[in-house]
């Protein structure tokens, strides 16, 4: 007798069944609570709050000369300060884009044309390009040159040769920030961050 | 009269082995075990990078009790450890070589396979077992390296960890991720320092695996035919255990001369500069067992098809550990050991210079001829393992193939009288 009933429940709705309706909701429900206990377990191992909380820093530029370098720590890492020369800032202009690996204008990459301000990390794999200092090698560009597998980059921090696929980041775009994390607080101090 | 009953020690065995029958499985697999009788001294690696875990584990747990993963101590209490703690510069020298010679015994191990066609069935399993325990042991030791957290620790964790940056899309997302800030820091160093404690570990985990899949079939052997009775095969011990321990005798002169005479010849001297994560050394090496991926890594300098040149140097440098999985059905030759595949018997060879050149490339700068054999070899490495393997084993004519082990060692040297008959245990 019960076989039978069965059977007719089987044939009223042909491959599904009351057991299955409850085994895929009860099953998705219990996945989702899994992934959700997971969750705090992988989340522990993103930057905490402390480290995110090391994220700005203010720069005093007014002690930087023409054609000098700054470095400065932020975030763990070095960010390039550049008070470039006029005709470091033409050289950057003057480049036809369309010939670039990552084709970026130099006026999307300042806010002003005489401060370069980018973060000092090669974008091939993480080494500081030399350049800040006087004597070091800049590469033919007269930017940065990266000792590790030799990308070098321009006077507006664009990749021109070597390895790396994309420009030196400006602060904060690597992190996918809309735009540029840093301001001019006034003519001559910025906030990175 | 005389008591015939079994001693105290040999009851308590009994007792013990009739509920968990530990005893008898020690002795069944490492006393009795039957062993192909003619295991040349290429078949010692694999007891010895057993031993080599034990020792990196014990020497690892001795160096944790004084070393402190922290960025701002780490390179300081590994100073302490080799110059305040008794006996620390031992400890920590036989765990810096240690890792080299573990990589020494376990490449050999892999190339022994490769040459003796170990992969082949029914072996797929142990060999894919053991290309996971390459591919830990590499992870073990990238970590370990990050801790005295010297200039190459710092380097070598930034330049590793930014490859995973070559992933479109999610790339940069999961660099932060594995660092827990934005650059390799103190987070990244506590991580790290507790993945390096739990890995090896889980490697004494898959080991036992790995034995267990080779004790099902047995170990393959210099002809790589099959055992075809007990004529072929010898009691593990006293025959092997002796020579095992010979030849871990004479492994561990070379590896003494390493930790006394020359403990720092494998290393890099910039790791004994405290980590600057605001200046990069000029030139990065990794260690040397880990030259050859870093040198196919860097030889793609160009974009293939769509997939920029960083990612395909990333995708192929994983994959030539990857494609070692695939070997058991790449390589077509129903015929074991090179001994009798003519022509396979000397491209082996070029596998192994193709490597060593690999190796030599990934330590010199890329730059005029470094960077053109890189590419040579990496173009090589691939060619040899996706065609000439299939290839070679379609177009070779194997040499006819011994009918059995004590055939062969009847008629192969061995004169002595009743060489084809089973040897007991003495
Ligand atoms: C598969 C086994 C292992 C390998 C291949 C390995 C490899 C390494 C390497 C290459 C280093 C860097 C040595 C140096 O340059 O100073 C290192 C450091 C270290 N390892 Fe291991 N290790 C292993 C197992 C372990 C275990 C099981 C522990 C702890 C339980 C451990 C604890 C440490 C500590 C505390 C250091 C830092 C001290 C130092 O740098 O000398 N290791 N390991
Ligand atoms: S990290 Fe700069 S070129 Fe590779």
């Amino acid at each position: 007798m019960a076989d039978v009933a069965q059977q007719n429940v089987h044939q009223a709705h042909p491959g599904e069944t009351r057991r299955d309706f409850l085994l895929l909701t009860a099953g998705a429900i219990g996945g989702v609570g899994v992934a959700a206990t997971i969750w705090p377990f992988i989340d522990t191992l993103n930057p905490a709050r402390d480290t995110l909380a090391e994220s700005t820093t203010e720069v005093d530029l007014a002690p930087v000369q023409v054609g000098q370098r700054l470095t400065v720590k932020w975030r763990g890492k070095p960010v390039f300060i550049a008070h470039r020369t006029p005709e470091e800032i033409k050289a950057a202009q003057d480049v036809d884009i369309s010939q670039l690996r990552d084709p970026q204008k130099d006026s999307e990459r300042v806010q002003k044309p005489e401060w370069l301000i980018i973060v000092g990390v090669c974008t091939h794999l993480g080494c500081i390009p030399l350049g800040q200092h006087t004597g070091d090698p800049r590469g033919q560009y007269g930017g940065w040159f990266c000792p590790c597998h030799g990308s070098v980059y321009d006077t507006s921090g664009r990749i021109r040769q070597g390895p790396a696929p994309l420009n030196l980041w400006l602060p904060g775009e690597a992190e996918l920030a809309s735009k540029a994390l840093y301001k001019f607080t006034s003519d001559t101090a910025i906030t990175i961050g | 009269m005389a008591d015939t009953r079994p001693g105290a020690t040999a009851r308590i065995i009994r007792w013990i082995d009739y509920r968990l029958p530990f005893v008898q499985f020690l002795n069944h697999e490492l006393n009795e075990y039957p062993t192909p009788r003619n295991l040349s001294y290429w078949w010692n690696f694999g007891s010895l990078s057993g031993i080599m875990l034990v020792v990196m584990i014990v020497t690892g747990i001795m160096l944790a009790t004084q070393y402190t993963p922290s960025a701002d101590l780490a390179f300081d209490s590994v100073e302490r450890i080799m110059r305040d703690v008794n006996y620390g510069w031992l400890l920590r020298y036989l765990h810096m070589n240690g890792g080299s010679m573990f990589f020494a015994i376990v490449y050999i191990h892999l190339f022994r396979g490769l040459y003796y066609g170990s992969y082949k069935t029914p072996r797929e399993l142990l060999w894919i077992i053991g290309v996971i325990i390459l591919l830990l042991l590499v992870a073990t030791a990238f970590m370990g390296y990050v801790l005295p957290w010297g200039q190459m620790s710092y380097w070598a964790a930034t330049v590793i960890t930014n490859l995973f940056s070559a992933i479109p899309v999610i790339g940069p997302g999961i660099v932060t991720f594995l660092w827990g800030g934005f650059t390799v820091g103190d987070p990244t160093l506590h991580r790290f320092y507790a993945l390096h404690y739990l890995l090896p570990f889980v490697i004494v985990a898959i080991v036992l695996l790995h034995l267990v899949a080779l004790h099902r079939h047995g170990s393959n052997n210099p002809l790589g035919i099959d055992q075809k009775g007990p004529q072929d095969t010898i009691p593990f011990h006293p025959y092997y255990t002796i020579k095992d321990l010979f030849g871990l005798t004479v492994f561990l002169l070379i590896y003494a001369f390493f930790v006394f005479y020359a403990p720092n010849f494998l290393g890099e001297p910039d790791n004994y500069i405290p980590a600057n994560p605001m200046q990069t050394p000029n030139h990065i090496v990794p260690e040397w067992y880990l030259l050859p991926y870093y040198a196919i890594l860097r030889s793609i300098t160009f974009p293939i098809l769509f997939i920029s040149s960083k990612l395909a140097g990333v995708i192929l440098a994983f994959s030539s550990i990857f494609i070692l999985f695939f070997l058991p059905w790449l390589d077509t030759s129903p015929v074991r050991s090179a001994r009798f595949r003519p022509i396979y018997k000397r491209v082996f060879w070029l596998l192994v210079i193709d490597v060593i050149a690999l190796g030599w490339v990934g330590a010199n700068p890329p730059e005029g001829i470094v960077v053109t054999v890189g590419q040579i070899a990496t173009l090589y490495y691939f060619i040899h393992m996706l065609i000439l393997f299939p290839l070679i084993g379609k177009l070779e004519r194997p040499l006819p193939l011994p009918s059995s082990i004590s055939a062969a060692v009847q008629s192969g040297g061995a004169r002595l009288s009743g060489a084809g008959a089973p040897l007991a245990k003495p």
